[in-house]
């Protein structure tokens, strides 16, 4: 579904990512994992366009997307800080939201999350006063609102309380069910074990391994996930 | 990108500053036509407030809401929406909201009370100034990711057209005055777009008082109506050469 073909960016002196080649499919969960400031964001960033890469390619379902948009129709995005409109109200946001992506569904939106959440109660709220939490909430449901077929998640749980998280956990855990191709990152190995089925280890702009949850661990011989990581990196280092 | 600007416009009409500048503009352009009988002088001193607060208003209103929509424009990129037609979208909003203001706080007066050519030419002018300095804020807008950086350019572009500019020549045609200048003056004001909405207001009051050094050399070298079309479509570039070098660096940008 997704190629990324060593893909290069620079922000000034600094290497964000130096080469990464990953292949994503559906019916997939990948957890991107790594350390703060190692290029994850920067490479989610880079798939929706967002940010221009100076080098490697990307291919969406066989297509460069270099220059095209229309493949951002069957992707959804939770950023990590979800920024919207200060003085844009909640339900207003969410109104515009489904004007804008009204050719990218077929009969309904998905609002599961959005009654999940209780949204409903507070759309007459504006943005500005939202608790971080509450604009994970948001983050989420705009992410799945549309059932695209690539769910990008970045660092969803981070500001969610335990309801909510758990919540989105059991809707990823329906959405891969349904096919779909899910791309996470997470610090919290506990939630990866939880949810992804595989992971790519980023550090420093390389992917320094892609493999399965289970390969990780059989490969360790640790149980944990957290502990199975620590084993496969400090043998490398 | 019509979506676009409708998302834009309601944002921007629930704002007091564009309420606060459409009353400033009508208490200067009512106040100017009332205390002169005469109502060409009227609209020459309304010249005044149109030559330094439009350009000031617009370039500034436009690079402030760029900013604060900063998060706006950033949640369309992640959307199957195309570069190009985000920025244009919200120029245009920015452009349609600046000019309605411009219409109903001098537009509407000058009408109800001149209501001749030269006041229409005076609009044509006023408009043609708003989009000018609106392109230019983008281009100083996206130019920079820091809010205050952005705003500084803006600034500095302002005080440059109306201010500094103008001190330059001046410069220029005392130090060479012993040479015929008439096609370098000619050349320096289509530099500045503040001069030429001058000039093209100038040219057709036929008020050679007023008309400076350079609104003199082009009565004189193109005859007005030349003159005229000149301003105009030099202006016509000054709006179009700043947004379309704005949409370039836009597209590659990282946001």
């Amino acid at each position: 579904m997704i190629q990324i073909e060593g893909l290069q960016k620079k922000y000034g002196k600094i290497h964000a990512l130096r080469g990464i080649d990953l292949t994503f499919d559906l019916e997939q969960v990948v957890a991107l994992v790594g350390p703060n400031a190692s290029g994850k964001t920067t490479l989610i960033k880079c798939l929706l366009g967002m940010v221009i890469p100076d080098g490697g390619k990307i291919l969406f379902d066989g297509k460069n997307i270099e220059g095209d948009v229309l493949y951002k129709n069957r992707i959804g995005y939770m950023p990590q800080i979800g920024r919207y409109p200060d003085n844009m109200r909640i339900g207003y946001l969410f109104g515009m939201m489904k004007d804008l992506g009204k050719n990218r569904v077929k009969d309904h939106f998905d609002e599961e999350l959005i009654d999940a959440f209780k949204l409903g109660a507070m759309f007459g709220k504006p943005m500005r006063a939202l608790s971080g939490g509450t604009r994970q909430k948001v983050s989420a449901a705009l992410a799945f609102m549309f059932s695209p077929e690539v769910i990008i998640l970045d660092e969803p749980t981070a500001g969610l309380d335990p309801l909510a998280s758990e919540i989105l956990k059991q809707k990823i855990q329906k959405e891969k069910e349904a096919g779909k191709l899910i791309l996470v990152t997470s610090h919290i190995m506990s939630e990866v074990e939880e949810i992804a089925d595989s992971i790519a280890y980023i550090v420093e702009g390389e992917a320094l391994f892609y493999k399965s949850i289970a390969e990780i661990k059989s490969e360790s011989g640790e149980e944990r996930l957290g502990k199975a990581l620590f084993h496969l990196l400090g043998k490398r280092a | 990108m019509n979506k676009i600007i409708k998302y834009v416009l309601h944002d921007i009409f629930r704002n007091r500053i564009l309420l606060a500048y459409v009353v400033l503009l009508s208490l200067s352009s009512f106040g100017l036509f009332l205390m002169n009988e005469d109502v060409s002088k009227g609209i020459s001193n309304l010249l005044t407030v149109l030559l330094i607060v439009i350009p000031l208003v617009s370039v500034l209103f436009t690079t402030i809401y760029f900013f604060n929509s900063y998060e706006f424009i950033e949640l369309l990129v992640a959307q199957p929406l195309k570069r190009s037609k985000i920025l244009l979208g919200v120029y245009a909003g920015v452009g349609l909201s600046l000019l309605s203001a411009f219409w109903l706080g001098i537009g509407l007066p000058v009408i109800i009370f001149d209501g001749t050519i030269v006041g229409w030419y005076f609009l044509l002018s006023g408009t043609l100034l708003t989009m000018v300095f609106v392109s230019l804020a983008f281009l100083a807008s996206v130019l920079t990711r820091d809010k205050t950086r952005g705003i500084g350019i803006a600034m500095l572009l302002w005080f440059y057209f109306t201010l500094i500019f103008d001190g330059i020549v001046l410069m220029v045609m005392f130090a060479f005055s012993d040479y015929p200048l008439e096609k370098l003056t000619i050349f320096l004001s289509c530099l500045n777009p503040v001069d030429l909405a001058r000039i093209m207001v100038l040219l057709k009051m036929d008020i050679s008082a007023l008309m400076g050094y350079t609104g003199a050399i082009f009565n004189q070298f193109f005859g007005s109506s030349a003159g005229i079309v000149l301003a105009i479509s030099v202006m016509l570039v000054w709006i179009v050469m700043p947004i379309a070098l704005a949409l370039r660096i836009f597209k590659r940008k990282n946001l």
